[in-house]
């Protein structure tokens, strides 16, 4: 109270000084986002103007260089998206790929890591404080060589009868598994499960309800928030990741997702820019708007990372 | 005792999937790999399901006498510069978007988006903008910062291609050591800035005195994780150089290296790229210890 008091001189002093400066430093403010923005933004913004362009209609010859007219094209075209479908239908299959190597990592991922925060955060057992560490632990670990032996293990698993070629080196569940079972996604979900109200799982107990019906009909519907914010994150990391699908898909180029595929595009490509900007967007188009849909879920499982 | 026993074999029965594939793709990798570092294996053994052979600290020496390892070392920590200017950069925007101001979630959001770009795409979109007749040149001759008749292949030239890579590390992520702090700055009860405001501190006064203090376990979250993938760095340098280590090696990094050992290149050397890899984990693990000793230290000054 006393601090108050005594501090309020400077305030009115400062109250009239703000508003004097208020318009040139909310100029200045701008200014110094609109920068930034520029930095973060100019080469998507750029792909994507590239991509629109009609090569047939560039200042100089078919060059995109000849910057920054070429940020202005004279005629704007979709031929470049039908082009690159039509000439590489092996971006169509690509890009099917990777929706579904990234489908099956949100849903596994989803049920594994709920699966294990069930009991960790709403049983009492024995060996659950040791299960935590070691789980929490992994976290820590020295993944170096990890891609590896994680090939090795692949490539073992192939050989196996019957279930060999669905989990093995080359096939999508191989890419999957892997990345599954992650401490992040068991964490989160715990912090979720631990959020429900003891009072519900009671009832539910005096129901006669047993763990696997109290699992799905109370807990996962109640989890649903975090559930969402781990899917994204999942879907987008998995929709962008590079190097362990370039890897672990060795010998099934057929199966390689559109992250690995973008780059052997830029190849194929090279005399022509702007086919692959267009394949470039097609690959940015859904995560972005899936971003855009569904940031404060994202960025929440961004945070749940953290705490 | 029958109930308990009963109970504690349904929480492990829930716990069964995520515990499988731990142990299989988490844990057995990291001592199994662990292992390797120790023995000679290679592609021939695999095949032939021959046992990897003890051969002791036979591999580190081979790495001790290897131009191109060391190379590779020194380049993963040339990387760590990086991290001040990361994490310098991406607090201070944190504290600049994290106010009420129209229009202000729009920068927040298109500050992320390069994080959730994937390395294929900024590969492909950064490379225009290196190209000799690209973007960034226009930009730094018309600022008068280069000579207008030089064409500078950005990725191509020895002395620019690993800082140019390190550009588009940047690029990707503050926005993410930006919302982390973004979250830090949200814990910092909005009373103790103000009572400092009251009491006549200025902005500057502010941020270095309550500001920074209070988000102490935060940048050192950050610093950690940001020095942790740098001195990891492989996708980068493997996607903008074609895995080629760039001209001149100059963007060869550790990673790389137990990359190209292992199935990248021609070797197929198992067990010389765990040794790689082990001396790489060292390294992270020393590093790890140095910047806990250094925040501590910070904190007891403060």
């Amino acid at each position: 109270m006393t601090r108050v008091v005594r501090a309020a001189p400077p305030v009115a002093r400062t109250v009239t000084r703000r508003r004097v400066r208020h318009p040139l430093r909310q100029v200045l403010t701008y200014l110094v986002l609109f920068t930034i923005f520029l930095f973060a933004a100019f080469p998507l913004i750029w792909t994507f103007v590239i991509s629109v362009t009609d090569s047939n209609a560039v200042t100089t010859g078919r060059t995109v260089y000849d910057f920054p007219a070429s940020l202005f094209p004279q005629r704007v075209t979709l031929a470049n998206f039908v082009n690159v479908v039509q000439t590489y239908p092996a971006v169509g299959r690509a890009f099917l790929n990777s929706l579904l190597i990234s489908g099956l990592s949100v849903v596994l991922t989803v049920i594994v890591s709920a699966l294990a925060a069930y009991p960790l955060a709403r049983h009492d057992f024995r060996g659950k404080a040791v299960v935590f560490a070691v789980i929490l632990g992994t976290m820590v670990l020295p993944t170096e060589t990890s891609f590896l032996v994680n090939m090795l293990t692949l490539a073992k698993l192939k050989a196996w009868p019957v279930i060999g070629p669905l989990i093995g080196i080359g096939s999508y569940l191989g890419v999957v598994l892997p990345t599954v079972s992650t401490a992040f996604g068991i964490f989160l979900m715990r912090q979720a499960f631990l959020a429900i109200p003891q009072s519900l799982l009671e009832a539910a107990r005096i129901d006669g309800a047993g763990e696997a019906l109290i699992f799905r009909r109370v807990m996962l519907p109640l989890a649903i928030p975090s559930i969402a914010a781990l899917s994204i994150f999942t879907l987008v990391n998995t929709w962008n990741s590079y190097f362990w699908p370039s890897i672990a898909l060795t010998g099934a180029q057929n199966k390689l997702p559109l992250a690995v595929e973008m780059l052997k595009l830029k190849g194929a490509f090279n005399d022509n820019i702007f086919n692959t900007a267009a394949g470039a967007v097609i690959m940015m188009v859904p995560i972005l708007a899936l971003f855009l849909f569904a940031q404060r879920f994202f960025m929440r499982g961004l945070e749940g990372a953290t705490k | 005792m029958l109930k308990t026993l009963r109970g504690a074999l349904s929480s492990y029965l829930f716990l069964l999937p995520a515990l499988l594939l731990l142990v299989v793709f988490t844990l057995y990798p990291v001592l199994y790999g662990a292992y390797l570092g120790f023995t000679e294996y290679t592609a021939a053994n695999f095949a032939t399901r021959s046992p990897p052979t003890w051969v002791g600290l036979d591999n580190f020496r081979t790495l001790a006498g290897d131009e191109l390892f060391r190379i590779s070392v020194l380049n993963s920590l040339k990387y760590l510069l990086v991290v001040p200017a990361l994490q310098i950069a991406s607090l201070a925007v944190a504290v600049l978007v994290n106010r009420q101001l129209p229009g202000i979630a729009f920068f927040r959001a298109a500050y992320y988006v390069p994080v959730i770009t994937s390395i294929s795409l900024a590969a492909v979109m950064w490379d225009w903008i290196y190209n000799k007749d690209g973007v960034l040149n226009w930009l730094l001759k018309g600022l008068r910062l280069m000579n207008p008749d030089s064409n500078l292949s950005w990725l191509l030239d020895p002395n620019t291609a690993f800082w140019a890579i390190m550009l588009v590390t940047f690029w990707r992520g503050f926005g993410y050591y930006m919302v982390l702090y973004m979250a830090g700055l949200q814990n910092i009860p909005e009373e103790l800035e103000e009572a400092a405001r009251l009491d006549g501190a200025s902005p500057w006064q502010t941020f270095w005195r309550i500001t920074v203090p209070l988000m102490q376990p935060t940048i050192l979250l950050c610093t950690l994780l940001s020095v942790l993938s740098a001195i990891r760095v492989l996708e980068e340098v493997l996607v903008f150089t074609n895995g080629t280590g760039g001209p001149l090696n100059s963007t060869y990094t550790a990673l790389l290296y137990v990359y190209k050992k292992s199935f990248g290149g021609l070797d197929f050397n198992y067990g010389l790229a765990s040794a790689a890899g082990l001396v790489v984990a060292a390294i992270a693990l020393v590093l790890s210890v140095i910047n806990f000793r250094l925040f501590r230290e910070g904190s007891v000054r403060a």
